[in-house]
């Protein structure tokens, strides 16, 4: 059954392999997943150890549903000290690596030390063997999987990777599996590269008997009926997430020219029913891909159309490709856009922050404070398509001035830019935000300033608020499982009540990922979709534990409490510009420029964020600097944190 | 007239949860290699085929099958095993030419596409239709209907052509 799969901790300095059983008490306190993770982070780091480091623990991991009767319980998290950001390091993703773990008998590694030598992992139905990565190292994301499988002469291996990002210790390298499923955020690929730890292969045939099979069975129907009856999930479905960057632009909530305007005109070649022609024209009519046992399928295939990477195989892109390739680096091509997705997929980088540091470092050429010198020559100015992909390509590699700094992440970058650099550099804790405008937005703009991992839009984003929600349905989605009374308002441009919208959504995606199932499987983009009060039958049916959606919302404040005691223990303060639950000052100091009339001259008024953010604390159970009191530690059972209870 | 399983591999997503299902259904076990039904993909094509029994008239494995464990239901149209008579010495396994049957290496016995007798819950999962259960005789008519349309359209356009050429 899913509750007798293993934690495995593996030394790669001395090539110990210790394998345990997850008592049932921390699957009470924790479920699994990044829940889980977050804990053996807490336990098995120590304050101020170098992300780069072999002190540093490396835990990946699969949620207590993975591979069980539920639906699209296909996630893969990662965590980790985070190179970037010095804080809380932690990414998630599809595929099919999660599942495979499971038949092989684990559900959570805890990685530490250095491996002398390039290795990869191999587990399989409950052993784990280090072997010798020296003919992969070097390869690209895909081949390197491939070239897994050839020598293991087995196809049916899955692995997760880093390419070579990774490798030369890109601060936001990505862990990979598949042809672009990435654990993208927070640089958990350089963590693995630090490690010369190649890859995780997985292959398993052991059994995860299911605890009521039948109910799992029907009820896992309703489950999808639920999900795939959602429009926004049809949407998904056809088109992918560009549908919401077509969405989103189209009234001027997207990010452009490094922040510097918020809607991209004159993009037709790059809106997602120009990307879904390419994929058509390229694939075939049914283009579209899911991750293990999910029927959203979200994922479009395609051939690049043309260029110098014509007819080469990618899937995507996702929105974050059209914001990096597109809107934030003011290039309106289709090539450009489709060959930069491409090139991060098997370089292994995350797509989101590279676009995001290439359009900081072309505002900064732009205003004199990169030179002509620094890039030895490249033309770096918004809107130069070639410009944006050989800076990907050096990126990878770390050639060059500019490209190295780049490489090292936006906040060690300033210091080799000069002081000026920081101003534009639009961050949270260390991480770009997703390539969306939340000036017009105060929840979500509350979101991205206290996420856990940094500037982040699937920590807590209240995305239904864009909708205007009659205040009854919001009422009903907002005010269980716990009561709430409290001010809620449909307005999107709104302050009020939006604190409790985004400590919600923060609980709520938690849970997701402890359960290691998919966002779009919740109320994220649908508001109909299921959470808390669905969730325990889920539970109960597939592994035979037992919750009411009380208590699976305290384990969600748990956890998330974990990744914040981490966060503070690693230097977080609330008002610190780097490291502090703060916006960049454009979002205060400078109003949208473009978009619907009640977008244009928005920005967020420090005033009533910092209000925001005293509410949101207090929801949480912290003070008045964002530290909890004694009485939520006690409430939540923390008290005696690190207490190493596997 | 018996019914029978249509895998319209072009439409599969590769999310492989007809596997998950098959396996659960029969065995109350997540394990693909409890499923009668697989998925075998070219990941760099992005091409993704469902495999099963295709319920063949003349079955090699029930010609090959050395206990006469095999038999076809005449009234379903299925050929079905009887693990109570099946050695599993894999002879049905060696000789199926699509791979349909399959061999459970933990409870040592093969195993195959039992159409859920009559309601198989792949198709009843599979939302895209890449997996549907048709009426024998409707299968080729559909696919007639098909390479149709595509010699229709082919028509078309090369009439548009013709057209613009004069």
């Amino acid at each position: 059954m899913a509750l007798n799969r293993k934690i495995a901790y593996i030394n790669l300095t001395t090539g110990e392999v210790k394998i345990k059983p997850i008592p049932l008490e921390v699957r009470k306190k924790f479920l699994g997943g990044r829940g889980l993770d977050a804990y053996l982070l807490y336990n098995n780091t120590k304050k101020g150890c170098d992300p780069l480091g072999p002190e540093n623990a490396l835990m990946i991991s699969g949620g207590i549903l993975t591979a069980t009767c539920a639906s699209a319980t296909a996630r893969t998290h990662v965590m980790a000290k985070s190179p970037l950001t010095g804080l809380l390091g932690s990414a998630n993703m599809g595929g099919f690596f999660a599942p495979e773990m499971a038949w092989a008998g684990f559900h959570h590694l805890v990685i530490t030390g250095k491996a002398e030598k390039p290795v990869y992992l191999f587990l399989h139905d409950g052993e784990i063997e280090i072997k010798d990565a020296a003919n992969i190292w070097g390869k690209t994301t895909t081949d390197s999987q491939w070239a897994i499988q050839k020598e293991l002469g087995d196809e049916e291996v899955k692995s997760c990777v880093i390419g070579p990002a990774g490798e030369n210790l890109v601060a936001f390298a990505s862990v990979m599996t598949g042809v672009k499923n990435a654990a993208g955020r927070t640089g958990m690929g350089a963590v693995m590269g630090s490690k010369n730890l190649k890859a995780v292969a997985a292959r398993g045939t052991m059994d995860i008997k299911i605890a009521h099979p039948v109910e799992a069975f029907e009820n896992n129907k309703k489950f999808i009926d639920q999900i795939t009856s959602a429009k926004v999930n049809q949407t998904q479905g056809s088109l992918g997430t560009p549908f919401i960057w077509g969405a989103t632009n189209s009234w001027g909530g997207l990010r452009t020219h490094n922040f510097q305007y918020n809607q991209l005109e004159n993009a037709d070649d790059i809106e997602p029913e120009r990307i879904d022609e390419i994929a058509t024209e390229t694939i075939g009519p049914y283009h579209m891909a899911g991750c293990f046992g999910c029927q959203v399928h979200c994922r479009a295939q395609y051939r690049i159309p043309s260029g110098p990477y014509a007819g080469k195989y990618d899937e995507g892109p996702e929105y974050t490709s059209l914001g990096a390739f597109g809107a934030e680096i003011g290039c309106r091509s289709a090539e450009t856009l489709l060959t930069g997705n491409h090139l991060v997929d098997q370089f292994g980088m995350d797509n989101l922050e590279t676009g995001s540091l290439i359009s900081w470092a072309m505002e900064l050429y732009e205003k004199g404070i990169i030179t002509d010198k620094q890039t030895d020559g490249l033309e770096l100015t918004f809107g130069n398509d070639e410009a944006a992909l050989e800076m990907v390509r050096r990126i990878a590699y770390r050639k060059g001035f500019v490209a190295d700094a780049l490489a090292s992440g936006g906040i060690p970058a300033t210091e080799k830019f000069g002081k000026e650099s920081f101003d534009y550099l639009v961050q949270v804790k260390g991480m770009s935000n997703l390539h969306s405008d939340e000036r017009a937005t105060p929840a979500l703009a509350l979101n991205i300033a206290t996420a856990s991992r940094g500037s982040d839009h699937l920590r807590s984003r209240p995305a239904i608020d864009l909708y205007h929600l009659p205040e009854k349905v919001l009422r009903k989605i907002y005010g269980s499982p716990i009561p709430y009374d409290g001010p809620i308002n449909s307005e999107q441009t709104s302050y009020e009540g939006k604190s409790w919208m985004v400590f919600w959504q923060e609980n709520v995606y938690m849970g997701v990922d402890c359960l290691g199932i998919c966002k779009y499987h919740t109320t994220f983009l649908g508001a109909t979709l299921p959470n808390f009060e669905d969730w325990p039958k889920v539970i109960y049916y597939n592994t035979g534990l037992e919750f009411t959606p009380e208590e699976l919302w305290t384990i969600t404040e748990r956890c998330n409490m974990l990744e914040r005691l981490f966060n503070l223990r690693e230097g977080l303060e609330r008002n610190d510009p780097v490291k502090g639950d703060v916006l960049n000052h454009r979002y205060h100091d400078e109003p949208c420029r473009r978009g619907a009339p009640d977008v244009i001259g928005l920005y967020i008024d420090k005033d009533k964020f910092d209000t925001m953010v005293d509410e949101l604390y207090q929801y949480k159970g912290l003070d008045k600097n964002g530290r909890p009191t004694k009485k939520t530690l006690k409430r939540l059972g923390l008290e005696d944190e690190p207490s190493h209870l596997v | 007239m018996s019914k029978v399983l249509q895998i319209n591999h072009e439409k599969c997503t590769g999310c492989r949860l007809c596997e998950l299902v098959c396996a659960v259904r029969h065995d109350g076990i997540s394990n693909p290699v409890r499923s009668r039904i697989r998925v075998i993909k070219w990941e760099m094509e992005g091409v993704y085929i469902p495999m099963a029994c295709q319920q063949c008239k003349d079955a090699p494995c029930l010609h090959g099958c050395p206990v006469s464990a095999i038999t076809q239901n005449y009234q379903t149209g299925c050929v079905e095993v009887n693990p109570d008579i099946c050695i599993g010495c894999r002879t049905c396994v060696s000789v199926c030419p699509f791979g349909g049957m399959s061999f459970n290496s933990i409870d040592q016995k093969v195993i195959k596409c039992d159409l859920c007798d009559g309601d198989p819950q792949c198709v009843r999962f599979c939302e895209v239709q890449a997996l549907e259960f048709v009426e024998a005789a409707d299968v080729s008519i559909t696919k007639k209907r098909e390479a149709a349309q595509r010699l229709y359209t082919a028509d078309k356009q090369a009439a548009a052509l013709k057209t613009k050429a004069a």
